[in-house]
């Protein structure tokens, strides 16, 4: 350990952001657009989707025919780095606790191959304690919220259509892309039973809103990113930006440790880990901006213990970590008889559904609490690693161009089938509110620290009955939406009570959220309605950790809108010199 | 950008996808690649250092002996054979690619290699000769006592479970080769326009786009 030194970036910032995803790529964005000084630490190495992305690249140029590796768990083309596991950084699940956490480590984060799925939240959202008594209201409401949805949707654009439903608020939309042939189905089946189908909404680029970006192309590969930021990444459509003003360093592979704090107990920079060199730094700044994703800012925050902040830092609540939710998700598929044999043509559209299902029911009505979405698939997908898998289960089961064939079989009559059965697939998945608890969390793991030495997290989180019920209603009504379209359901039909019907592990859906959450009392909160810290006025939280609750909606358009909104305020409040 | 222009380009599909790309691009944009941070795996853009060395150590040693390459070949021809719309399984490499597979996923070890010896160890019993050995009608015979999962006999089993196994991975690769994405007709994966269900289709299925959708759906 002789030359063991802690090297001091001589720098100073106003302000030091951990994570460069939605939320900490919107920071980043705001302020070095005002003028402020930003220095922007990643865990993960470089990414321009311009240059690394795997658009357009055809199945063969992958060796591996796009199928999944511990690197790339979505698949060889996917644009994320990591997922499940990464080497040499463990985590931990108490017993009886079955937490699965996602992990990008690169610029943009998931941003890069998330779904693009773009839902404000209702008023509602914000105030389920009100309506059914269960977890907490948000301090803020849509109001607050709404004047950063519209600017976003400007900034960074979203498609879909205004609708006028009270907790699926209009935005300012671009066009929707038509409906594929399967959602039409999907839509004439659903519309017939009483469930709404709607034009999705996702921010991709169907018209041309700004001169750093192109327009959508249709070849359904935004999970690869795209090359010419036609759809939402926070690496092309922000982090880019921000460094083009010349007011952002951006320092990668670097693992944050711990926040630094001075005698005050105020934030003063943050430590890490170089990844490539494996030496010591420090960068000091104003303010210190945690956006390092929900669980990464709690284990942060857990770890950055001080005699100012014994518990860990802005965790005189002893909440950090706790409240930790993530969507409910549970899915079904089958095929459509009616498309067996189709027409080919070019359906690839958009990365992602051109329709959805907006919750419709009341839930006063029914048996459990909170609502879900619905998306849906299916179509003619790009082939890769897996193609038409188990094909023995099917061509005995259907007649194939009027012939009953013996299931399994080889030869000429085999590559029949594959034509014949092609595109005929269809899915759909269910996107939950699970209800935040307290005794749902994660905390640090007393006895195990990842290869740089920095303690892990163990989780502790289960799902109750209100999950459970929600899981069962969804997998009822896909089974409903399926047979009222004539379709087989060949995957997820045979879930039940013993495996509470298929709902996912929870954290499995990645929407990590609730851990540092925000509210009015400091002691029931980290965060005050600006997701600034109540024990440390120059900490703030940007990504999923400041949710009290996350709707049925996916997270980021909210994460993108908060990160806006705080942002701002931090710009103010330096000007102000009140922090 | 002459957005008008570079779609034409893009709807006839004769310049490569990168000088599409390049004709998106304006000077801003050009500005900000410029100070775009630098590739971290030049040899192989986009792949994490980790990626890269995963590959490397998969590429660098052979799992199957020639003579279960030998087998595995025969079999990937039997299930996919050259037809009057398309090539074999060995026309589209899917031998190699099964070769790489197996490495890349080592779960798929045990099963094909004790399969082949299954097959083999059959064979020999029968025929008194490896698969590979056997005469054309010797291994057809062989391979209807395990291609057809529900009236193959009990103790064929093993075998049943393996030629499912050879039929997934023969079928996946040759599919996703550039030989099977044509015969399947995968058409997509290329910049285009996407202006809703052809009109054939719509009505060929009873189906049609609302006055709603009409409206508020981008057309070209």
């Amino acid at each position: 350990m002789g030359n063991f030194q802690v090297k001091v970036q001589p720098k100073k910032y106003d302000a030091v952001i951990v994570g460069s995803g939605a939320g900490g790529g919107m920071a980043a964005y705001v302020l070095a657009n005002a003028g402020l000084k930003v220095c922007l630490i990643e865990a993960g190495p470089n990414f321009n989707p311009a240059i690394d992305s795997k658009q357009l690249q055809n199945p063969w140029e992958s060796p591996r025919r796009g199928a999944s590796t511990k690197y790339r768990p979505f698949g060889d083309f996917d644009g994320c780095y990591w997922g499940w596991e990464i080497d040499g950084e463990p985590y931990t699940n108490d017993k009886d606790s079955n937490w699965e956490w996602w992990r990008a480590r690169m610029v943009g984060g998931r941003t890069n191959h998330w779904g693009r799925i773009s839902l404000r939240f209702g008023p509602k959202d914000f105030k389920r304690k009100s309506i059914d008594g269960l977890g907490d209201d948000w301090p803020i409401g849509y109001e607050d919220v709404k004047p950063y949805y519209d600017k976003i949707d400007k900034l960074l654009g979203v498609f879909g259509t205004n609708e006028g439903l009270v907790d699926d608020p209009d935005g300012i939309f671009l066009p929707p892309p038509k409906p594929r042939l399967h959602e039409l189905m999907i839509q004439r089946s659903a519309t017939k039973i009483g469930i709404p189908v709607i034009p999705s909404r996702l921010s991709i680029l169907t018209k041309k809103i700004n001169d750093t970006r192109g327009q959508c192309f249709y070849c359904a590969q935004c999970g690869r990113s795209c090359k010419i930021f036609a759809d939402f990444s926070s690496s092309s459509a922000l982090v880019l930006p921000a460094i083009a003003t010349g007011n952002v360093d951006l320092v990668v592979n670097a693992m944050a440790r711990e926040v630094l704090t001075n005698k005050d107990g105020l934030a003063i920079g943050v430590s890490y880990v170089n990844k490539e060199d494996m030496q010591e730094y420090q960068v000091m700044g104003r303010t210190v901006i945690l956006g390092a994703s929900a669980c990464e800012s709690a284990r942060l925050l857990l770890n950055s213990k001080s005699p100012r902040h014994p518990n860990g830092l802005a965790n005189s609540s002893d909440v950090v970590g706790k409240y930790l939710h993530d969507s409910t998700g549970a899915d079904m598929g089958g095929i459509i008889p009616e498309l067996f044999d189709r027409k080919r043509y070019n359906e690839d559209g958009v990365g992602g559904m051109h329709v959805y299902t907006p919750w419709w029911l009341d839930n006063k009505k029914l048996d459990f609490p909170r609502g879900y979405h619905i998306e849906y698939g299916g179509g003619f997908g790009m082939p890769l690693y897996g193609f038409q898998w188990g094909i023995e289960n099917l061509n005995g089961t259907y007649k194939v161009k009027g012939k009953q064939k013996e299931a399994g079989g080889y030869g000429a009559s085999l590559k029949e089938d594959y034509r014949y059965f092609f595109g005929s697939h269809v899915g759909m998945a269910g996107r939950g509110e699970a209800v935040a608890r307290r005794d749902n969390y994660c905390e640090i793991d007393p006895a195990m620290v990842d290869v740089y030495g920095i303690p892990v997290l163990r989780f502790h989180t289960k799902y109750s009955e209100y999950e459970i019920k929600q899981a069962k209603h969804m997998k009822e009504t896909f089974s409903e939406i399926l047979h009222s379209m004539g379709a087989v359901i060949t995957w997820g039909g045979d879930d039940g009570p013993e495996n509470n019907y298929g709902l996912h592990a929870p954290g499995n859906i990645i929407h990590e959220a609730g851990t540092v959450r925000m509210g009015n009392d400091p002691k029931q909160s980290p965060l005050n309605k600006w997701a600034q810290a109540h024990d440390c006025k120059n900490l703030f939280n940007v990504d999923g950790g400041q949710f009290v609750s996350q709707g049925d909606k996916n997270i980021t358009w909210t994460i993108l809108a908060l990160s806006m909104r705080t942002s701002e305020y931090i710009v103010d409040q330096l000007k102000k010199n009140n922090i | 950008m002459d957005r008008r222009k570079s779609l034409k380009v893009m709807v006839l599909g004769t310049v490569s996808s990168g000088l599409m790309l390049e004709a998106c691009k304006t000077e801003d944009k050009k500005a900000i690649l410029k100070k775009a941070p630098k590739v971290t795996a030049e040899k192989h853009p986009g792949l994490m250092k980790e990626e890269v060395k995963h590959l490397e150590e998969v590429n660098a040693y052979t799992y199957f002996t020639p003579e279960e390459m030998k087998t595995i070949t025969i079999l990937c021809d039997i299930i996919i054979p050259k037809d009057e719309v398309s090539g074999s399984a060995s026309d589209a490499k899917v031998p190699e690619f099964i070769e790489f597979i197996v490495k890349d996923q080592p779960d798929n070890k045990v099963p094909m290699r004790g399969g082949l010896r299954w097959l083999d160890m059959q064979c020999l019993n029968r025929y008194q000769k490896s698969f590979a050995e056997c005469n054309p009608k010797q291994q057809m015979e062989m391979v209807d006592e395990i291609a057809w999962p529900k009236k193959a006999k009990p103790e064929m089993k093993p075998g049943v479970k393996f030629f499912s196994l050879m039929r997934n991975l023969t079928a996946t690769g040759f599919y996703t080769s550039e030989i099977g994405v044509k015969d399947v007709g995968y058409v997509g994966n290329t910049p285009n326009q996407w202006n809703g269900v052809p009109d054939g289709v719509l009505k060929q299925y009873g189906l049609a786009y609302t006055p709603k959708e009409l409206k508020e759906c981008i057309s070209f």
